[in-house]
């Protein structure tokens, strides 16, 4: 694969993630032309339009933008990692892990007296799960291992999500287990924006790096080592990094699925299955696929806040079934 | 053999006509609002035990009246043991309970929702007559039509308008007892205009446009919740700064009884303090 290639992908993603973006901005129950919205968001026009574009759509954009762009990189970095089709931060349980975190957070009162504590707390839920994933799953990451502890560790932090949420005080509470399991951004506001956005930036600043050793990996551990990748260190930066990404995504914006899983294979053919290339491409992916199915949720059912979560999984589940009937033909 | 049967039919008629003069005497309810229009109208004694919400003084207006009364939790089992001779029940109790407990031959009364006025007055006078008060249920609706009257005066000018936004972004329109009562209160409804007639999700957006006189916000409840937290929203609190913002408080909005004047009068008075200002 020549250099030139892989810059045509990585534009085209740049460019398709832009398109979507402005759609993102312009989609909206408020019936606004283009125009007078892009006016609004700079300061022009009616006050009432000015405070929907930037209170509502910005960071309703901005949101869509960071979570998928954090849901690709993680996704493709774990299974370079793991060298495992399978591994991705839903099927894992770092989301659901994440959401308990969260959950926690906020129903003990510690988000209402430190606004950090919601994105740190589901951090750590989230590095909790990858370091569970880890040692149970072994380093190698068999397959049946990996999804078995994913499964397991998944279910746990649903359940305690759950019953965190059913014993609460407030009766609006347990219909929030709906957010927590499959996501949305509806009504999201810049405080979130400034919540996560610098959790995801370390996240991504982590994670960067690793690309040389994941692909020094292909060739197995020794041969990694032989070229100077230190395991030890790698594994560190990659559960911290991962659960950064994660952890934030989650906070403001609940479990989005099969984002991680989907993203990385689609893209693998175009950057010639190089897990370096991957990465970028994949956080691109990602933001461009959590991007349209948040204008999507908005066009199918506008004021229902449908969630982000149904319809990555009416897209990601029949794929995912396609790779098993893809892997049971290599006879993995 | 004709003559007979008449005989035996005449028999259980009587029968059952004998029952339905007798009032009943162990009186249940398992319903916040039937528990109020119950505890307005039972004789000293007749009601036994009323549902756990009506002593929750955040719920129910007459939290002090219920505090003496067992309590029930709407389970058939505990309802049983209490040996009622009639439950009363709302249209959102239970239908599993209600089918067991008819089963068990314990008579149910379901009392549909309250939506406007008229049903009020068709409920009230309904929980007379199953608890064999019928000249109070009279004296009650004839002292909540004359203090309606009091608080009714035609709004001079253009009537202002209202939008109710409850947790997650749920509005009501004028089918419903909340719309009901900022109508009464002389306000035109947002959810009306938006064609939410008796309700629903009213995007953050849409209510922003509308831009309402008035923002009657939903009550918060203890504890988070996500729902709960729209409430709190930048965008909103940029729309309620230079306006007049009201707070439902659930007692007096949720069920249909003489007790909603009181959120009448309240709305009302917002409203003459809008039309006053400049």
């Amino acid at each position: 694969m020549t250099q030139s290639r892989y810059s045509l992908t990585i534009a085209g993603l740049v460019a398709l993630v832009a398109v979507l973006f402005l759609a993102s901005l312009l989609t909206g129950p408020a019936a606004m032309g283009a125009g007078q919205s892009l006016a609004a968001l700079f300061g022009r026009g009616d006050e009432m339009l000015v405070l929907i574009m930037r209170e509502l759509r910005l960071p309703r954009a901005i949101l869509g933008l960071f979570v998928g762009a954090a849901l690709g990189m993680s996704g493709a970095v774990m299974q370079g990692f793991l060298r495992n089709p399978l591994a991705e931060p839903g099927l894992i349980g770092t989301s659901a892990s994440a959401s308990l975190g969260a959950v926690l957070a906020i129903h003990t009162g510690l988000s209402a007296a430190w606004a950090l504590a919601l994105p740190v707390a589901a951090l750590a839920g989230a590095a909790l799960s990858v370091v569970l994933v880890l040692m149970l799953a072994g380093p190698r990451g068999g397959a049946l291992a990996l999804i078995l502890a994913g499964i397991a560790i998944s279910a746990l932090a649903g359940a305690c999500t759950s019953l965190v949420l059913n014993l609460s005080p407030n009766p609006f509470a347990a219909n929030e287990i709906v957010f927590w399991m499959l996501g949305s951004l509806a009504d999201r506001s810049m405080l979130h924006v400034w919540i996560a956005a610098p959790l995801m930036a370390l996240g991504f600043a982590a994670l960067w790096p690793t690309r040389r050793a994941l692909e020094a990996l292909t060739l197995g551990e020794d041969a990694a080592a032989s070229v100077g990748v230190h395991m030890g260190r790698l594994r560190l930066m990659l559960i911290a990094g991962i659960a950064a990404l994660i952890g934030g995504a989650t906070a403001v914006a609940g479990s989005v699925g099969f984002v991680g899983l989907v993203v990385p294979h689609v893209l693998r053919r175009a950057v010639d299955a190089s897990p370096a290339r991957l990465v970028p491409a994949s956080a691109l992916g990602g933001a461009a696929v959590v991007l349209a199915a948040d204008i999507a949720v908005r066009v199918i059912a506008p004021g229902r806040d449908l969630k982000l979560g149904v319809l990555t999984a009416l897209v990601g589940a029949p794929f995912f079934l396609h790779l098993i009937l893809k892997t049971r033909r290599e006879g993995l | 053999m004709v003559a007979r049967l008449g005989l035996i039919l005449g028999l259980i008629v009587g029968l059952a006509q004998h029952a339905a003069a007798q009032p009943p005497r162990r009186v249940l309810s398992m319903n916040l609002c039937t528990d109020q229009l119950a505890l307005m109208l039972a004789a000293p004694g007749q009601l036994v035990s009323v549902s756990a919400l009506a002593a929750d003084p955040s719920s129910s207006a007459m939290a002090k009246e219920a505090a003496p009364l067992p309590a029930n939790h709407g389970l058939t089992e505990e309802i049983y043991l209490m040996q009622p001779d009639l439950v009363v029940a709302g249209a959102w109790s239970s239908p599993e309970t209600i089918r067991l407990l008819q089963r068990l031959n314990i008579p149910v009364e379901v009392f549909p929702v309250e939506n406007d006025l008229a049903g009020i007055r068709a409920n009230i006078l309904r929980m007379g007559k199953v608890l064999g008060r019928d000249a109070e249920a009279q004296r009650l609706i004839a002292r909540f039509d004359a203090d309606l009257a009091l608080l009714s005066d035609p709004a001079p000018g253009p009537r202002p308008r209202a939008a109710l936004y409850a947790v997650n972004g749920y509005s009501s329109g004028h089918n419903s007892l909340a719309g009901q009562i900022i109508a009464l209160a002389g306000f035109d409804n947002i959810a009306d205009e938006l064609g939410l007639p008796a309700g629903g999700i009213l995007a953050l957006e849409r209510l922003l446009i509308a831009d309402p006189d008035l923002l009657v916000e939903g009550r918060r409840y203890p504890g988070a919740a996500r729902g709960q937290e729209l409430l709190e929203h930048p965008a909103l609190k940029a729309l309620g700064q230079d306006k007049s913002t009201v707070v439902m408080s659930d007692p007096d909005w949720v069920c249909g009884t003489p007790y909603i004047l009181r959120a009448v009068a309240q709305m009302r008075e917002a409203r003459l303090a809008l039309q006053e200002g400049p």
